[in-house]
C-alpha cells in the first residue's frame, strides 16, 4: 500500500475537566476511504477538528506526506489540501449559498468579488451533491439537509487531497445520502483521501474500505475491509454485543390520541394532509428532504401556523398559536435543530433539561430546586447522559449526549402525544438503542409517538404504521405488514400505494 | 459569583489610591455622598441589567430620568396637583415607556437599539417642551417628600446611611431574588441565550422581554423621582444625560454581556459603586473635571480586559491540571 497520506501519532487533548483524547493514532492513504466510528464522546470529532487546524493538540504529532507538521490554522490545513467538513453546521445563515461556498475565498479581480464565477463555480459543486438550488438562495431558507449539503459542497470546492466528513449524513434522507456515497467513489477513484465518520453502520459498511474505531478518546481496534460486519463494529465500540436491536413490540392501541383534519401548512399551502394516531401507536414519518415533514410537526407544535386544519388531542380541539399551547395540550416536539431550537448551549446540562418543567413544577413563581435536582438525577442516568457534572455547559458535550439532554427534557414533561423530528440525528448505537427503548417505553405508556426520521432502518425497524410525505402531500401509510424498504421509498418519490405495496 | 472577583479587586484598588491621594476620601461626608450616588446609579444599572440579560439595549434610560425629573417639580410645583397624584403619574408614565419599548421590540420587531435611541431623543425633547428649557425645581418646598432621598438613617455614630440605599437595597433584592429564584428568572435568562430555544421550549418570549423593558423604565423612573428629590431642581437640557451609559458600563463592568444571557445583581452593584467612585476620585483629586470621561474610558476598558484575561488563564491551568492528573493515574 501506498505511503499515508495523513497520519496522526499519539495525539493527546484534554478540555476542562475531560480528556478528550488519550493518545490516539490514525492514518488515511490517498484513494481510501477511512471511517472512524465510535460512541458519542468517544474523541471523534475532536480528533478531526486537530487534524483540519481548528483546535491544537496538547501534544502528538501530525504528518502530511511523511513530513512532520504542525497545523495550527484552518488556513494551513487548507493549504495542505487537508478539508474538514464540521458535525454542526457553520454556515453564515443571512448570505446566500454561493457567497457561503467561497466564504474567505472568493474569488477576485482588483478587489471586486467575481459574481458570476463564483455563480458558476457554484452551480458546479451543487451539481455534485445534487442539490438543485439556485447559488444565490438565503442559506436561511434552506433546510437542515439542504445547508447539509452546502456545507459538503463548500468542502468539494476547496479541491482538498484528504477530506473530512464528520457525519455528512445525519440529516440527510436516504436518497440525498446515496448521491453523497457516490460521490465518495467518484473522489476515492481520483486518489482523494477520505474520513469518514458516521453512526449509521449501513453507510460504513457500504463504503469504507478501512475502519478504525475509537473509545473514550482510545484506539479501540481497527478493522479491515474483509474484516467489516456490524456486528464487529458494534463489538469494537461498545465493548460487547449488542442483541435485538429494535426493541419494537406492537401494543394493543388505544383511544384515538391525535387527530389532524386538513392541516395546511406554509410551506405547502394547496396540500392539506389528515391523519390521526393512537395511544400507544409508534408511527413512521418518511419522505425526502424537504418534503414537509418538519414543517407539519412544527405546525401541530404551534412553533409556525398552521394554515387550515384542525387538530385533537384526546378528543379536544387544539388551537396551537405558541408551543406553550401546545404543551398544555399535552404535546412535545424534539426538533430537528438542536443546537438552534432544542438547547441552551451556554447554560448547564441541569438548565438545559428542566427548562420545560420549570413551570409546571414551579411554587407559586419560584423555582423549586428539589425537583430540579430530582430530574438530573433521574434523567442522567436514566438517558446515559455522558457528563462530569449537572452544570457542565452543554456546548461541552459530544453531539449525540446534546440530542438526549433535549429528549430527555422532553421526556420530563409527560407528554400525550410524543413528537420527535429526527430523533437520533448523531446518535451513537449504544444511546440510539435506549433512545428506541424509551419510545417503545412510552408506547407501552400509551403515549402516542409520532417521528420523523431520514433514516429508512430505523422507520423499518421502529413503526407500527409509516406515513409517507411527497412535496407536502400524504401520499401514502404502510402498515406494518406493508413495511418494506422499496414500497416506502416508492411512495417518497411520488409513486402510488398499490405499485408501491405490490413492488415490494 | 467568581466572575466578580476581578472587578470588585478593581473597586478595592481605586478605593485604596484615591484614599492615599486625598484625605477627604474617607471623611464621613464624602463616604455619604459615594453611597448616595452609588445607590441612585445602582438603581438605574439594575433596571438596565434586566434588558441587557435579555440580549437587549436600552439607551433611553437616561432621558427617563430626566423627564421624570422634570415632570415630578414641574406637576407639583406649577400644576399644584397633590403630592400622591403627581408620584402615581410619574410611575405610570415610566412603566408606560417600557411598555410602549417592549410593545415596539416584540410586536413591530424593530430593534432595542433604534426604539431606545429615539426614546432617548423623543423624552429629553418632550422634558424640554413642557417646561420650556427653564429649571423646575421644589425650592423651599415640599421637604418632608425631599427626606426620600436626601434623608439619612442613622447606622453607627458619626456616620448615617443615606435614604436612596434603602431603596437600593430594596430594588436589589429583589432584582436578584426574581433572576436566581423564579422561574421568570431563569426564562429571562434562557431568552438572552437562545430565544429560538426558549420559544421552543414554551416560553412567552414576547411577554419576558416587554417585562425586562417595563422594569428597565421603572426603575429609570424611580431614579429620577430619586435624582431629583435629592438635588432639589433639574435642568432639562442635561438632567440625566450620559446616565445610560454610566448605567450600562456599570452592568458590563459587573459581568452582564452584551450578547444575553448573563449577568449578577450583585456584580451589578459592584460595577455602579466603581463608577462613582471613580468620578469621586477625579474631583477629589484633580482640578480638572474634563478628563472625567477619558478616566472613566480608560478603566472600563481595563476593567473589562483584565476580566477577559483571567478567564483565559484559569481555563488554560485547569486543563493543565487536568493533564497533569492525567498522567499522575
Ligand atoms: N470544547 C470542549 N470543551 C470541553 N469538553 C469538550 C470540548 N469539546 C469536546 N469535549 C468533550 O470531549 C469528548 C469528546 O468529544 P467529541 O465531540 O470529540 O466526541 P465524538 O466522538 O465526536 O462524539 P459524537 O458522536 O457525539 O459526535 C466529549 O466528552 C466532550 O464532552
Ligand atoms: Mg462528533
Amino acid at each position: 500500500m501506498s505511503s499515508p497520506i495523513l497520519e496522526a501519532r499519539a495525539i493527546c487533548k484534554s478540555f476542562a475537566g475531560v480528556r478528550a483524547l488519550k493518545g490516539v493514532s490514525l492514518a488515511v492513504h490517498p484513494g481510501e476511504v477511512l471511517a472512524v466510528i465510535g460512541e458519542n464522546g468517544a474523541g471523534k470529532s475532536t480528533l478531526m477538528k486537530i487534524l483540519a487546524g481548528v483546535q491544537a493538540p496538547d501534544t502528538g504529532d501530525l504528518l502530511v506526506d511523511g513530513v512532520g507538521r504542525s497545523i495550527r490554522s484552518v488556513q494551513e490545513a487548507l493549504s495542505l489540501g487537508i478539508a474538514l467538513i464540521h458535525q454542526e453546521l457553520n454556515l453564515a445563515e443571512t448570505l446566500d449559498v454561493g457567497a457561503n461556498i467561497f466564504l474567505g475565498r472568493e474569488p477576485h479581480r482588483w478587489g471586486w468579488i467575481d459574481a458570476g464565477r463564483v455563480s458558476r463555480e457554484a452551480r458546479a459543486v451543487l451539481g455534485q451533491v445534487g442539490l438543485l438550488v439556485d447559488p444565490g438562495t438565503l442559506v436561511s431558507t434552506l433546510t437542515i439537509g439542504q445547508q447539509q449539503l452546502v456545507e459538503i459542497a463548500k468542502a468539494l470546492s476547496v479541491k482538498a487531497r484528504v477530506l473530512i466528513m464528520d457525519e455528512p449524513t445525519s440529516s440527510l434522507s436516504d436518497h440525498e445520502t446515496q448521491v453523497l456515497l457516490r460521490l465518495i467513489r467518484e473522489l476515492r477513484a481520483k486518489g482523494v483521501a477520505i474520513i469518514y465518520i458516521s453512526h449509521r453502520l449501513g453507510e460504513v459498511h457500504g463504503i469504507a474500505d478501512r475502519v478504525e474505531v475509537l473509545r473514550d478518546g482510545e484506539n479501540a481496534g481497527h478493522l479491515s475491509r474483509s474484516e467489516i460486519s456490524h456486528a464487529a463494529m458494534v463489538k469494537l465500540m461498545v465493548g460487547r454485543e449488542l442483541s435485538q436491536f429494535y426493541p419494537h413490540q406492537t401494543h394493543p392501541s388505544g383511544e384515538v390520541a391525535l387527530e389532524v383534519r386538513g392541516l395546511r401548512t406554509a410551506a405547502y399551502p394547496a396540500h392539506a394532509v389528515s391523519f390521526e394516531i393512537r395511544a400507544g401507536e409508534v408511527v413512521g414519518m418518511a419522505g425526502l428532504v424537504g418534503a414537509g415533514r418538519s414543517e407539519l410537526l412544527q405546525a401541530l407544535f404551534g412553533v409556525v401556523p398552521a394554515l387550515a386544519g384542525t387538530v385533537r388531542v384526546a378528543g379536544v380541539p387544539v388551537i396551537a398559536a405558541s408551543p406553550r399551547d401546545a404543551m398544555a395540550a399535552g404535546l412535545a416536539l424534539v426538533p430537528e435543530d438542536r443546537k438552534h431550537d432544542g438547547l441552551f448551549l451556554e447554560m448547564g446540562v441541569r438548565e438545559n433539561l428542566s427548562i420545560a418543567t420549570l413551570h409546571r413544577d414551579q411554587r407559586v413563581g419560584f423555582l423549586n430546586r428539589t425537583k430540579e435536582r430530582d430530574l438530573c438525577a433521574e434523567m442522567i442516568p436514566a438517558m446515559r447522559i455522558k457528563t462530569p457534572n449537572t452544570e457542565q455547559p452543554v456546548q461541552f458535550l459530544s453531539g449525540g449526549n446534546q440530542q438526549k439532554v433535549v429528549i430527555g427534557k422532553w421526556l420530563a414533561t409527560r407528554p400525550r402525544v410524543f413528537l420527535l423530528d429526527e430523533p437520533t440525528r448523531g446518535v451513537d448505537i449504544g444511546a440510539k438503542q435506549e433512545i428506541y427503548r424509551l419510545m417503545e417505553e412510552l408506547a407501552a405508556k400509551g403515549v402516542a409517538v409520532l417521528f420523523v426520521s431520514s433514516d429508512l432502518e430505523e422507520i423499518l425497524g421502529m413503526s407500527d404504521r409509516v406515513l409517507v410525505l411527497h412535496e407536502g402531500r400524504l401520499n401514502g401509510e404502510l402498515s406494518r405488514s406493508e413495511l418494506s424498504e422499496e414500497a416506502v421509498m416508492r411512495l417518497a418519490t411520488g409513486g402510488n400505494h398499490s405499485t408501491a405495496v405490490a413492488a415490494s | 459569583m467568581k466572575k466578580i472577583f476581578g472587578i470588585l479587586g478593581l473597586l478595592i484598588a481605586v478605593c485604596l489610591v484615591t484614599a492615599s491621594l486625598s484625605d477627604s476620601f474617607l471623611s464621613a461626608y464624602n463616604v455619604e455622598n459615594v453611597l448616595r450616588r452609588s445607590a441612585l446609579f445602582g438603581i438605574l444599572s439594575i433596571g438596565v441589567a434586566f434588558v441587557i440579560i435579555t440580549g437587549g439595549i436600552d439607551l433611553s434610560l437616561g432621558s427617563v430620568v430626566c423627564l421624570v425629573g422634570c415632570a415630578l417639580p414641574w406637576l407639583l410645583t406649577v400644576q399644584h396637583w397633590p403630592v400622591p397624584l403627581a408620584l402615581l403619574a410619574v410611575v405610570a408614565l415610566s412603566l408606560g415607556i417600557g411598555l410602549f419599548h417592549g410593545l415596539l421590540i416584540t410586536k413591530l420587531r424593530i430593534q432595542p437599539f433604534i426604539v431606545t435611541l429615539c426614546g432617548l431623543l423623543l423624552y429629553r425633547g418632550i422634558a424640554r417642551g413642557f417646561t420650556a428649557d427653564q429649571t423646575v425645581g421644589f425650592g423651599n418646598e415640599f421637604k418632608s417628600l425631599r427626606l426620600l432621598a436626601t434623608g439619612k438613617v442613622p447606622f453607627f455614630p458619626g456616620f448615617d446611611l443615606p435614604a436612596p440605599l434603602l431603596f437600593l437595597a430594596v430594588v436589589a433584592i429583589l432584582a436578584a431574588v426574581f433572576l436566581n429564584r423564579t422561574i421568570y428568572g431563569r426564562y429571562l435568562l434562557a431568552l438572552g441565550r437562545n430565544p429560538q430555544a426558549a420559544t421552543y421550549s414554551g416560553i412567552s418570549t414576547q411577554r419576558m422581554t416587554i417585562l425586562a423593558y417595563v422594569v428597565s423604565s421603572g426603575l429609570a423612573g424611580l431614579g429620577g423621582v430619586l435624582f431629583v428629590l435629592d438635588v432639589n431642581s433639574a435642568q432639562p437640557v442635561d438632567f440625566g444625560s450620559f446616565y445610560e451609559l454610566y448605567a450600562i458600563a456599570a452592568a458590563v463592568l459587573g459581568g452582564c454581556s452584551l450578547r444575553g444571557g448573563e449577568g449578577s445583581i450583585v456584580g451589578v452593584l459592584v460595577g455602579a459603586a466603581l463608577m462613582q467612585v471613580l468620578r469621586n476620585m477625579i474631583t477629589l483629586v484633580t482640578t480638572r473635571n474634563n478628563v472625567e470621561f477619558a478616566i472613566i474610558g480608560a478603566v472600563i476598558l481595563l476593567g473589562v480586559v483584565a476580566d477577559e484575561l483571567t478567564r483565559r488563564i484559569a481555563a488554560k491551568r485547569r486543563a493543565a491540571q487536568v493533564l497533569q492528573g492525567a498522567t499522575a493515574a
